[in-house]
């Protein structure tokens, strides 16, 4: 969280803001990043803060796989990741990593 | 993902002396953590050394695995310790008893969950690695967040004990996913534990099925020689 608020409050001074209202995370489920600590965190590190108070999205991507036998992309239900079609197991994550911040809401 | 020059678009006017904006970012939170990191895998390149990155929960044996793996294989080539903890640095003071004269740096982390890139940097320049083939960064015990974190290492080995159950890859595939190589660590308590053997080597090949996957007990020795082996492999084509 510290290293997103740092991101943000760069960006923030570059476009000369007096306060962040509000950030847009995209977190992939493989990310190992539990949304509630996230927010917990959150709080924490923006106290006393350009973005004290702002708000917090977080959009969670679901993990996709690629199955190169079946040629297909599927979500996988468990940590394993086996095609529903032949069972082979993916070696191909496609999406389901991300931990990106996708924008800020400032006021200058 | 990369676009940071966007101008700020105005969405809203707001009271007289005030606007907001909506400012698009579209960058990886961690991408200064990896861009340190790719600094350290050159220079860790330019040095000759193979960096592997020791991943477990807090008390799976990665300090004692470290320990009997500096005892017996200083000999061969000079080697070196990165260890990242919490707070204290007993892991460090058991490893220079252990070590004779490798050089072994402690990070002390704080409130910090896990070790990054720039820690990393920082460590490697108090240290003296002349001469040393293989350096081990023993990062914070724990199974979450230092998945993430890449330090600019070759491999990343993630040991598991036998008294943590044969689930444990299924509660934590993350860091599981991300290993190059498993082991499996006190082999020799896994009777005593009840640890389903055939089932962890299960659950580990269809969490990862392209980890190499080694029993060991860095206590007695057991399985020792494999993950020598393997090391010597490491040194070799580096």
């Amino acid at each position: 969280m510290q290293s997103t608020l740092e991101i943000a409050l760069e960006r923030a001074a570059r476009e000369h803001a007096r306060r962040i209202t509000a950030l847009h995370l995209r977190i992939g489920a493989l990310s190992g990043v539990v949304k509630e600590a996230l927010e917990f965190a959150f709080d924490v590190v923006t106290a006393d803060t350009l973005a004290q108070g702002a708000s917090l999205t977080i959009d969670t991507v679901p993990v996709v796989c690629y199955c190169q036998k079946c040629q297909s992309e599927f979500q996988p239900p468990d940590p394993f990741y086996e095609c529903p079609n032949c069972g082979q197991l993916s070696h191909q994550l496609l999406r389901g990593n991300e931990m990106d911040l996708l924008s800020i809401e400032i006021q200058t | 993902m990369t676009q940071t020059n966007t101008p700020a678009t105005l969405t809203s006017p707001a009271t007289p002396g005030t606007a907001a904006a909506q400012v698009t970012i579209g960058q990886p939170i961690l991408s200064k953590n990896a861009q340190k990191a790719e600094e350290n895998r050159a220079d860790f390149q330019s040095r000759g050394l193979f960096v592997i990155n020791l991943l477990s929960s807090p008390g799976s044996g990665k300090t004692m695995l470290l320990q009997r793996t500096l005892a017996e294989l200083s000999g061969r080539w000079r080697m070196g310790v990165i260890v990242g903890d919490l707070q204290t640095d007993n892991d460090a003071r058991r490893l220079r008893a252990s070590a004779g004269d490798a050089p072994i740096d402690q990070i002390t982390t704080g409130t910090v969950c896990h070790l990054d890139a720039q820690m990393v940097a920082r460590s490697v320049a108090r240290l003296d690695l002349s001469e040393v083939r293989l350096l081990f960064i023993e990062n914070v015990g724990n199974l979450v967040c230092p998945a993430n974190y890449d330090l600019g290492e070759n491999i990343r080995v993630t040991l598991l004990s036998v008294t943590e159950g044969e689930d444990k890859p299924l509660k934590y595939p993350v860091i599981f996913k991300r290993a190059d190589v498993v082991l499996i660590n006190k082999i020799d308590m896994a009777q005593a534990a009840g640890f389903d053997r055939q089932l962890a080597l299960e659950n580990l090949r269809r969490i990862n099925p392209d980890a190499r996957v080694l029993e060991v007990s860095a206590r007695t020795g057991q399985g020792m020689d494999q993950w020598y082996e393997l090391l010597e492999s490491y040194v070799k084509r580096n």
